[in-house]
């Protein structure tokens, strides 16, 4: 049981919420312009590391709000957790 | 008490050869589809000259994890094809290999709680039939004769409301057919090198000409990846993106029981899979954990929630003890099928994808992947589940017939 600390309400227990897979995957600017093979990659393809990773989370029932956690998916530790709004955590990838 | 005795523990079934400088190919990973893979380059192709790279231990990933249900009822036709092609084989193997792993078909219930699981089990059942996959509807009266212990009253809050059954499903001891199919390729000459993680790749160009290992450069031919979990990690060393997220799968057994439970029963919606084991455990599955995870263990409310279901589905579990716990880690894509073939990679070819369905598909993905990589081209079985799909999208959507929830 993951352990997250919402910015919001603080430390609750992972049931309270729901995975919203990789943070920082912007709509494309240029949807029009975009070839098959790019469509491919915005809507199928994400990142899918050994190690650190950058995830959103929605805390569905308790304040409703997304935000990112930057995650070790194999020792599965918290390493930050930051709004929407803020930048990926220094010096992380 | 047992239906079958448990086959005797077998003595050394395969070398421990140091590995040689080249190979005309490797397989990356030693689990149930690369030792499958191994065996059918030997047996369609006469391709001997073989390595079989495992960083672990043979057959200790996934192969060891799963709940080994065997079932080729799924929806759409490609699936249908390569899952029912992998039954027939199955229905063979134990000759053919000469070891008998206990493969017993007790068919399989996939059970409604709700009219759209009606209704799409009845055009699943219609669709199997269409495919040659044997298939049945049963009301639910018909799902407790074939297995009493489950509840169809109409007084649960999911009540039963039928079930597709496939007759010819089943079982298998999942240890046992790895080691099957490893004795098998080791005495044709295929080598099973284990403690040999892949660090990294040889190129030369555009093409890939070995790998580098923690126990040395390996030259190849052509090198096939059939890592599960890892797919993603050995596939970025060859700087292939695969449209894969790795998640965890968690799995349980209680201690052991009288026969109790004479088939599979599966649930979409509340959400377990059991079956009882020769040995008298029961042994049960349910979904991934949402998050990606590498860990090989899961969230405790994820098992909280399978009990809570196989309870409810077989009260007289209700007194019954999870013995033991475990993880593996599942590879799943977005439409719920594996991928099979070529990659961008010169004489780099991946096998991947199976997500929380590998097991039963051993005998197929090993067939066809080794068609691909002996060939270059893939086998009409494995042509449609190309990694191009994601581009062209022609899916293969089978999140209602995979059965768990991704």
């Amino acid at each position: 049981m993951l352990l997250i600390d919402c910015p919001w309400c603080g430390p609750r227990d992972e049931t309270e919420y729901h995975y919203g897979g990789q943070a920082h995957v912007p709509y494309p600017d240029d949807a029009d312009g975009l070839s098959d093979a790019e469509w491919a990659e915005y809507v199928f393809y994400r990142d899918n590391p050994k190690g650190p990773f950058a995830e959103r989370w929605v805390h569905s029932i308790g304040c409703r709000r997304w935000f990112n956690v930057l995650r070790d998916t194999a020792s599965h530790q918290v390493l930050a957790v930051y709004r929407l709004d803020e930048p990926r955590p220094e010096g992380t990838r | 008490m047992t239906d079958a005795p448990l086959p005797e523990h077998p003595d050394f079934l395969w070398r421990n050869p140091e590995p040689k400088r080249s190979y005309d190919v490797i397989v990356v990973g030693g689990g149930g589809h690369g030792l499958a893979t191994a065996h059918y380059l030997v047996k369609n192709h006469g391709i001997t000259n073989v390595a079989v790279l495992e960083k672990g231990w043979l057959a200790g990933g996934n192969m060891a994890r799963n709940t080994t249900i065997i079932r080729s009822n799924y929806l759409w036709d490609e699936s249908a094809a390569i899952y029912e092609h992998a039954l027939k084989l199955w229905e063979r193997l134990p000759e053919e290999l000469d070891y008998d792993f206990l493969f017993s078909q007790r068919g399989v219930l996939n059970l409604a709680h709700t009219l759209q699981d009606v209704r799409e089990g009845v055009r699943r059942v219609n669709a199997n039939r269409l495919n040659g996959v044997d298939a049945e509807w049963l009301e639910p009266e018909q799902v407790a004769e074939v297995c009493p212990i489950v509840n169809v009253s109409d007084r649960t809050r999911y009540p039963v409301l039928g079930a597709t059954y496939q007759p010819r499903a089943g079982i298998a001891k999942h240890d046992h057919v790895a080691w099957a199919l490893a004795r098998s390729a080791d005495a044709h000459g295929v080598d099973l090198i284990q403690g040999c993680e892949v660090t990294g790749f040889v190129r030369d160009g555009d093409r890939v000409v070995g790998v580098e290992t923690s126990r040395g450069r390996i030259l190849a031919g052509r090198v096939g990846l059939a890592a599960a979990g890892h797919s993603s990690v050995l596939a970025g060393l060859a700087g292939v993106r695969l449209p894969v997220q790795s998640h965890p799968l968690q799995a349980l057994v209680s201690e052991l029981h009288e026969r109790i439970h004479p088939t599979v029963v599966m649930s979409n919606h509340v959400h377990v899979y059991v079956s009882q084991a020769h040995k008298g455990e029961l042994v049960m599955g349910a979904g991934v954990d949402s998050y990606n995870g590498y860990g090989q263990r899961g969230s405790f409310h994820v098992i909280e929630r399978q009990m809570a279901a196989a309870v409810e589905l077989f009260p007289a579990f209700a007194r019954a003890h999870v013995l033991r716990t475990w993880g593996g880690i599942v590879d799943v894509t977005p439409d719920a099928s594996p991928i099979i073939g070529t990659t961008p990679v010169e004489n780099l070819y991946v096998n991947c994808g199976w997500g929380t369905g590998g097991f039963k598909a051993t005998p197929a993905a090993g067939w066809t992947f080794a068609h691909t990589i002996a060939t270059g081209e893939p086998h009409p079985l494995n042509a449609p589940f190309a990694l191009d799909r994601f581009t062209t999208g022609a899916l293969i959507d089978e999140h209602g017939a995979a059965a768990v929830a991704h």
